[in-house]
């Protein structure tokens, strides 16, 4: 088995500076963080202190005014499909199937498969998140778990170095948010893909994460303080919520908070 | 509001609106409008025209679809140049800002020129009466497919435009899986209304260059002094433009996709 790289993706004193009617401000500053390969890593924090843009500075979907991001031994510049993004809305093509929206990428990443090859690889993925059934439907006739889902799919497919997260649940309601978090721990055990999600929910952080970095309220948010959780996998939800540790855990957040 | 439904008042309504509005012509060419042909006349005039739509008898006698007909196709040809060249410059328009910034206060000044204003220039230009209409049908009817295409591209979520930037799509994938696929409502929209106003425009056309058509025929009508197949003509681009419009609203819903961005 190969050795786990141990500075897999690391973010170096990035800093981030957006220009305000009072001047320019640095909405991020001096935020380091280093990640395992194969690690689930959260970024939890107050609405608008900055996690939105750390994350989109990973994916390169916009600018780091300062420091530098590398992932896999190679500084980041641009976006590119080795970083499957998944964001808060599930950003289809509405005039795509789920299918089609999942192939769309697989393509661009499998340039030299047949068709017949790179279909499989999307009906693959939409089957491990539970929508076999639904490869023809066009996100118009999904539920908004469902095209989540197809999100998830088509971030996975991609067979991506990186999965980035940014509240991929946060627009659902609280049942379908439980199913979606099994969906998503289910995919991540396949094949624990490197993954930093951003969140606002305490007990997802909790159940999906390796550790979880808090951040400061901006502006000029950093990192206020990281959070092993100790957990063994597969974690059961139930259980866990019975664990004292994980009441001791939550109430540190909660404090941070 | 009162909004009573009853039994077929789909069709009564419009039937009881339709008499009275008779009534009132009736009345009127009885009354103040002396020359005014009244609806029995028009109709024993219109009837070898109506009753033998596709007929032809002369140059200057033919029934009054045939005469729809040929409008048509020369509408048909100002329109399919109207678009040509309609949605290329609004996708520019709506891509490039300093493009917008340039280009846009001509366009807000050409666009209310009226058809006969240009109609002329087309003339000049072209020597002949037929490119000179299709010029005319043309320059008047791409405005609203140039500036919903426009308004369409501005309006294509960020979300999507991430999506192929994460695929590394080139500006050719970009323009083709993206851009064109999530701005075809709006450009529909604007195809409906181009086509109205190409349908609007023909008639002036046809009457200022004598080209065939309906417009020409009611034009030739008037100078006839047969004022009954004035309304006739009257009625038939009315209903000629309400098709066309159906037909169009029909194809835009086809292609009308929900917004999920939000
Ligand atoms: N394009 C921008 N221009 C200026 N300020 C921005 C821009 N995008 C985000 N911000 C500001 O940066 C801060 C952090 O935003 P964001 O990263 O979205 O927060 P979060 O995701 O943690 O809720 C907010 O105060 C927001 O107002
Ligand atoms: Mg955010």
């Amino acid at each position: 088995m190969n050795s786990v790289i141990e500075r897999y993706l690391e973010l170096w004193r990035i800093t981030k500076t957006y220009d305000s009617p009072a001047g320019p401000v640095n909405v991020v500053q001096d935020f380091n963080l280093t990640i395992r390969q194969g690690e689930f890593v959260s970024l939890i924090g107050h609405s608008g202190c900055g996690k939105s843009t750390v994350l989109s500075m990973v994916a390169g979907l916009s600018d780091y005014s300062a420091g530098g991001i590398v992932l896999a031994g190679r500084e980041i510049s641009g976006p590119g499909p080795d970083r499957g993004v998944v964001f808060q809305s599930p950003s289809l093509l509405p005039w795509l199937t789920a299918l089609e929206n999942v192939t769309l990428g697989v393509r661009q990443v499998r340039r030299e498969a047949s068709r017949s090859a790179v279909d499989e690889i999307a009906v693959r993925s939409l089957t491990l998140v539970g929508l076999g059934d639904s490869l023809d439907q066009r996100p118009g006739e999904l539920s908004q778990g469902m095209r989540q889902r197809v999100a998830l799919a088509r971030a996975f497919a991609l067979d991506p170095k990186l999965l980035l997260l940014d509240e991929p649940f946060g627009m659902l309601d609280s049942l379908t948010r439980m199913e979606l978090q099994q969906v998503l721990i289910d995919l991540w055990m396949s094949d624990r893909k490197t993954a930093l999600m951003v969140t606002h929910d305490v007990d997802e952080a909790l159940l999906l994460s390796d550790r979880i970095v808090m951040m400061t309220n901006g502006p000029e948010a950093t990192v206020g303080g990281i959070l092993e959780i100790p957990f063994a996998r597969p974690r059961d939800r139930a259980t866990l919520l019975d664990d004292p540790e994980f009441s001791r855990l939550k109430g540190d957040l909660l404090r941070f908070l | 509001m009162n909004d009573r439904r009853f039994p077929f008042d789909w069709l009564l309504l419009p039937l009881v609106a339709l008499v009275a509005c008779g009534l009132l012509w009736s009345l009127s060419s009885a009354t103040w409008a002396k020359s005014l042909p009244s609806p029995l006349k028009t109709w024993e005039m219109s009837k070898p025209y109506v009753l033998q739509p596709f007929a032809k008898r002369g140059e200057l006698d033919q029934g009054v679809l045939r005469f729809a007909w040929y409008s048509l196709v020369l509408v048909a040809k100002g329109y399919s140049l109207a678009l040509l060249a309609g949605v290329p410059l609004g996708l520019l328009l709506g891509m490039s800002k300093i493009f917008t910034r340039g280009f846009d206060p001509i366009i807000q000044i050409l666009r209310p020129v009226s058809p006969l204003a240009w109609l002329p220039l087309g003339l000049i230009l072209f020597q002949k009466s037929e490119p000179a209409a299709v010029f005319t049908i043309a320059i008047c009817s791409m405005w609203p497919t140039v500036l919903n295409t426009a308004v369409g591209v501005r309006a294509v979520p960020q979300d999507y435009l991430n999506v192929g930037r994460v695929l590394q799509f080139t500006r050719w994938q970009m323009l083709s899986k993206i851009l064109l696929p999530a701005t075809l409502p709006y450009m529909f929209t604007g195809f409906r209304l181009s086509l109205g106003i190409a349908w609007l425009v023909i008639v002036a056309a046809e009457m200022l260059t004598g080209v065939p058509g309906v417009g020409g025929f009611l034009w030739q009508e008037y100078n006839s002094l047969i004022y009954e197949h004035i309304i006739l003509c009257i009625l038939t681009i009315g209903l000629v433009g309400f098709v066309l419009d159906r037909l169009m609203s029909l194809i835009e819903s086809r292609f009308r996709t929900p917004d999920l961005a939000r």
